[in-house]
């Protein structure tokens, strides 16, 4: 079964944080990309782009209404997923656990539901 | 706990139990029982329900992969003893029986249902896997099936008021009528939240296993904490409903002495001792019209002894082991209590270090207002109402009534009456039971 790992952090803390420990950061994300990947665990993976850059597109009265910023304001936003396969969720909540943002943001696990296009 | 008036499966009233001979002969060949009458089966079938149902249950459920599935071969498999019990006699291993009965109806109608429509995914393996080995329904494995069903229900992927509700439901087997009236609530609205927790575990794949060492502790923390939930909610209660509301409380402690039979961990301990030594108070903490009684106040000849004694016993256990925790540190106090003789021989020393030692386990500002009150105890008023007021300068705890009421206790025994004035009126503003309410209004009138 397919779980996606939505990670979510403070984006305005993560910006100030000095270069040795985002050094240090990138290096464990590294390592628990590569873990994964070795288990056959990993689906697929993105880093987003912070939300100034984000749109929010609705249609109304078909006609196409677009504003800036995310679709809500959160004291954490979503900074990157993990798409893994997992045998239940107790075994996507354990590897969900070792994504390091984990340790000072969250990490939201949902279930797939896999669509056929 | 269990009741079959509660339980009330349809079933039981629509079968009609044939005659059978009447005497018991032991049949080796078939190994079977032969019952002396229609009612001696109904009554053994009746006493499987109540004692075993919630067992065949958890089994069910990991053999067929699903809780509805389970529930409905569970009820196949009692429908098919009301019908074949008096005519064959009662089964050597019953819940064996019923177990394997049930499994077959399950998978029987699958297989119908395999001819119309598509199986779900994970049922093929499950028809295939049907080698029919007793084995894997009775034995060993079944003592761990009601630990994966608590472990299951109580997952903290689930909402607590879900947990809860689903415990209560498949693990205690109360109704979903009943569960709503202990907590208050519309039947359909429980009926919903249940509903809701099994599609989450269908959906999010919630497996049904015991969690493995490394997860153990936060896991067991969550099942406490449901249990404890439980209690809370039959022991606070003093509305009209506190008939029913009892029963709850009643549930958890059977809800805790199945976990330490099935997982003994020094906090199960402790919290089966908290409930026991709070439980064993019941009796004197209200008048009969529903007033409260303070501990001090508290006939202590009221007090059930039998309870104390185990809850003693348990607190000793989980103390001698390295692993306790909050709950058996608030046991330990509770212990302290139980077995004063008067309220004036009450050890504070003793508590005043109890409530250090839970200070350290779990920092929190109503733990130190009680550390405080026992302050007051063993040095005097004065020192204890330093230590609130320091407390509730920090903010914390200034909506709590209990906060309010025990600085007007201090206050009014220093005879500081007008503040003691001011304090049991802030706490009746904060107060929201009726007998808390009357306890603190009568409390300002003897002020005067």
């Amino acid at each position: 079964m397919q779980y996606l790992c939505l990670i979510y952090q403070d984006e305005a803390a993560a910006a100030e944080r000095p270069k040795a420990e985002l050094d240090r950061l990138y290096a464990e994300y590294a390592d628990f990309s590569a873990n994964l990947k070795k288990s056959g665990r990993l689906v697929g993976l993105n880093r987003l782009q912070p939300t100034r850059t984000a749109a929010t597109v609705r249609v109304r009265d078909g006609n196409i209404v677009a504003t800036d910023g995310p679709y809500a304001e959160t004291k954490e936003q979503l900074g990157g997923y993990y798409l893994i396969e997992a045998r239940d969720l107790n075994e996507a909540i354990q590897t969900a656990a070792g994504c390091p943002s984990a340790r000072f943001g969250s990490v939201e696990v949902r279930p797939i539901w896999q669509m056929q296009v | 706990m269990h009741r079959l008036e509660g339980a009330n499966p349809s079933w039981f009233k629509i079968v009609k139990v044939g005659a059978v001979s009447s005497s018991a002969p032991m049949d080796k060949l078939s190994g079977k029982i032969t019952a002396v009458g229609d009612v001696d089966v109904r009554d053994t079938i009746d006493a499987l329900y109540r004692d075993e149902s919630r067992r065949v249950l958890a089994t069910l459920i990991r053999l067929l992969g699903d809780f509805d599935r389970a529930e409905e071969a569970l009820a196949e498999a009692f429908r098919a003893a009301l019908e074949q019990w008096p005519r064959d006699g009662v089964p050597e291993n019953p819940r064996a029986w019923l177990v394997s009965t049930g499994r077959f109806k399950a998978l029987d109608a699958l297989r119908r249902q395999k001819r119309v429509e598509p199986l779900p995914d994970d049922m093929h393996e499950r028809v295939a896997a049907d080698d029919g080995d007793p084995a894997s329904f009775d034995g060993e494995a079944v003592g761990d099936d009601r630990l994966r069903l608590i472990f299951t229900c109580c997952h903290p992927a689930l909402a607590p008021e879900a947990q809860v509700a689903l415990t209560l439901r498949e693990i205690c087997g109360l109704t979903t009528e009943e569960i709503a009236r202990a907590f208050l609530l519309p039947a359909p609205t429980l009926a919903q939240r249940i509903v809701r927790a099994k599609a989450k575990i269908k959906s999010a794949r919630i497996p049904y296993e015991v969690p493995g060492r490394a997860d153990l502790p936060e896991r067991l923390d969550a099942v406490l904490r449901v249990v404890y939930l439980v209690f809370n909610e039959g022991y606070s209660a003093s509305s009209g409903a506190a008939v029913t509301r009892h029963d709850l409380s009643s549930e958890a402690i059977r809800l805790g002495r199945l976990l330490i039979e099935l997982l003994p961990e020094p906090e199960a301990d402790g919290l089966l001792a908290l409930m026991l030594l709070h439980e064993s108070r019941r009796a004197a903490r209200s008048t009969p019209d529903g007033e409260l009684i303070l501990l001090d106040e508290q006939d202590r000849s009221l007090w059930n002894r039998d309870q104390i004694a185990e809850g003693s016993a348990l607190v000793e256990r989980a103390l001698a082991s390295r692993g306790f925790g909050a709950y058996t540190v608030q046991a330990a106090i509770a212990a302290v209590h139980a077995n004063a003789p008067t309220a004036d021989a009450t050890d504070w020393a003793r508590i005043v270090a109890l409530y250090d030692v839970l200070l350290r386990a779990e920092r929190s500002p109503v733990v130190e207002l009680n550390r405080a009150v026992a302050v007051a105890m063993r040095d005097g008023p004065a020192a204890g109402l330093a230590l609130i007021d320091a407390i509730m300068s920090g903010g914390d705890l200034s909506d709590y009534h209990l906060a309010h009421a025990a600085r007007a206790d201090l206050c009014r025994r220093l005879g500081r009456t007008t503040e003691a004035r001011a304090s049991y009126k802030r706490a009746l503003a904060l107060a929201q039971q009726g007998p808390e309410r009357r306890f603190l209004e009568r409390r300002l009138a003897d002020l005067k």
